[in-house]
């Protein structure tokens, strides 16, 4: 099998380079009519990291004979006759996603050397599956972040330009997706951070109904918000790849106990008759002008394709950030006081007693960005205070649910901008953390109301500083378990329009 | 709202971060300006609104109370700091 694919990588090199840009789909017919074979494929891949890797440090780990051993037990099992739709797909794990015997850092000096025991649920579907671990991307860290900027294993840098962010957290898996680094990728999504880097590296990402994928093994950021979700090149390959995450799991308490759904049924429906709301707070003060054109050129598009459009509002999204950075760091601070330097993760080398030694671990593994959520949700949940801001915050959370609810009386899906701008500067809003918390306007609803969110690349800006016009996401939020149809209502966009297609100079 | 060193002292004692004079300093900084943009949830009348924990409004599953996971104390005792015969070593607490 091994000698076939490699006499047949030998003729037609043409053939396996072309597959860089295929969709999974293509990826496993060409698998399963054995013109390539997944350990080809998957050196492929391995070679392109080794070639980019070292200046948009996408990957944080990467084990080439691990993945190469998965790949060569996925052409047999294709061989077999056993294949699945992802068998020998080459995926990239987000670094948040536990995976036996794979170095799992979170982005953190804390896990700097922490070796996963077991594999999330995740992880153990793609490995039913056949897919083949590609490596485990970059983020920041403990996912808290909009720009990458907070990973304590540095920077990502955005492909269709080396200045700019990819966006974050999940950006490594952005930039690897865009590189064409990986088929696909996972992310997580607490706040935003599926879709805004999807956005801002033109690739297409959705963050599915709160509970829909088990967060066993996925490291805890802010528990009642935390979703995973899949970060590809089209909305037909995230549907392939939302079939293999998604599912009930009993070692995640808050995993929903649904019937498995195949997320590809309804991508060749047509739209007409589909109602689009656009929420008249996404277009108002600081959505940039090319941004807001893109949005609007894309409506316009999904009018030709016969849907029609509502005018609604959600009167509460202003205080979706306020409210996000009052539930988000309390869930965190608790999720996070594990980390003592106990049973794993860093100790510091010099202590007197058990607390200098909690207060110095501490200290030396986390960052500046994870220290001050830490410290904002300790004193929100802190005596005296908890009223006035933690149950506030869950009132309001309640509030902004139901904006969604009353929306979708008028509507079948909400569109709008995922972010406010296209991709900005490595280091351009990095002293003013309310500036960046900002920037999450637009997504931070969608998870406070456990709803679909998803991020399609629908154009590029207007050309920044750096002489480069940069992706611009178009947002399609949905009701719950409407995941379908948001892939239907991307797929038919995608059908009629290339921006998905296109690629960073270079890759 | 601005917090004082003294908040920002007793948090961080809290949330066991050690951290110096200048350290506090910049926190106190930004965390102030992070709570003036929380504050505008205080202006929400929310009389009458039940908190919302959850996205979906779930009872939590119950499971039988028997084992479910198996002793893998070696594998991972092999990713802790500082073990001993199959403990884990902190500081002396107790003289």
């Amino acid at each position: 099998m091994a000698r076939g694919g490699f006499f047949i990588l030998a003729s037609f090199p043409s053939l396996l380079n072309k597959m860089i840009n295929a969709s999974l789909k293509q990826l496993a017919d060409q698998l399963a009519a054995k013109k390539i074979s997944s350990v080809e494929l998957t050196k492929l891949y391995l070679d392109q990291i080794a070639t980019h890797n070292p200046v948009y440090n996408a990957y944080l780990s990467v084990n080439a004979k691990v993945s190469l051993a998965q790949a060569a037990a996925a052409d047999e099992r294709i061989a077999s006759g056993n294949g699945l739709p992802l068998t020998g797909i080459p995926i990239a794990q987000k670094d948040i996603f536990c995976a036996k015997g794979w170095r799992t850092t979170c982005g953190s000096k804390m896990l700097a050397d922490f070796i996963a025991p077991y594999d999330a649920h995740v992880i153990e579907q793609f490995n039913r599956a056949g897919a083949v671990n590609l490596g485990k991307t970059n983020m920041d860290e403990f996912a808290m972040g909009s720009s990458n900027e907070t990973s304590y294993f540095g920077p990502v840098r955005n492909p269709w330009n080396q200045k700019a962010v990819p966006g974050g957290s999940s950006g490594g898996a952005a930039s690897a997706v865009a590189a064409r680094l990986c088929a696909a990728a996972t992310g997580t999504d607490t706040g935003g951070s599926i879709r805004q880097p999807a956005s801002l590296c033109g690739i297409t990402g959705i963050k599915p109904t709160y509970g829909t994928v088990s967060r066993y093994g996925m490291i805890a950021f802010a528990s009642s918000l935390d979703q995973a979700g899949p970060m590809a090149k089209s909305a037909e390959d995230c549907a392939l790849m939302l079939n293999v995450m998604t599912g009930f799991d009993e070692r995640d308490s808050t995993s929903l106990q649904r019937e498995k759904e195949d997320y590809t049924r309804d991508l060749t429906k047509p739209l007409a008759g589909l109602r689009i709301g656009l929420p008249k707070e996404f277009f108002a003060e600081g959505l940039s002008s090319d941004v807001g054109a893109r949005i609007q050129e894309a409506i316009a598009e999904y009018r030709k394709l016969g849907a029609s459009i509502v005018g609604i509002s959600l009167p509460n999204t202003k205080l979706a950030v306020p409210v996000y950075y009052v539930l988000a760091p309390a869930e965190a601070s608790s999720n996070l006081s594990r980390y003592d330097g106990v049973r794993y993760g860093h100790r510091a080398d010099e202590y007197t007693d058990l607390a200098d030694m909690y207060e110095k671990s501490r200290s030396q593994g986390f960052g500046e960005e994870v220290k001050r959520r830490i410290m904002i949700g300790t004193y929100v949940l802190s005596h005296g205070y908890y009223d006035a801001y933690y149950l506030q915050a869950q009132k309001i959370r309640r509030l902004i649910a139901q904006d969604f609810t009353d929306a979708f009386k008028q509507c079948d899906v909400i569109m709008g901008p995922t972010s406010p701008s296209t991709a900005f500067n490595l280091g351009e809003k990095g002293d003013d953390p309310v500036q960046m918390y900002l920037s999450d306007i637009y997504t931070i609803a969608v998870n406070l109301a456990g709803l679909p969110g998803m991020s399609i690349p629908c154009g590029f800006g207007d050309a920044c500083a750096n002489n480069t016009a940069m992706p611009v996401g178009l947002q399609i939020i949905g009701n719950y378990f409407d995941e379908a149809r948001m892939l239907n209502v991307a797929h038919q966009y995608q059908l009629a329009t290339d921006w998905h297609t296109r690629r960073p100079q270079g890759f | 709202m601005s917090l004082s060193t003294a908040d920002v002292q007793k948090v961080a004692r809290l949330a066991r971060l050690a951290m110096n004079n200048e350290e506090i300093e910049a926190a106190r900084v930004q965390l102030s300006g992070i709570f003036e943009l929380i504050a505008q949830m205080q202006a929400v009348d929310t009389t009458g609104i039940a908190p919302m924990s959850h996205a979906q409004d779930l009872s939590q599953r119950l499971r039988e109370d028997c084992v479910t996971e198996t002793n893998q104390r070696e594998l991972f005792q092999s990713i802790a700091p500082q073990v001993e015969d199959g403990l884990y070593l902190v500081p002396q607490v107790i003289e």
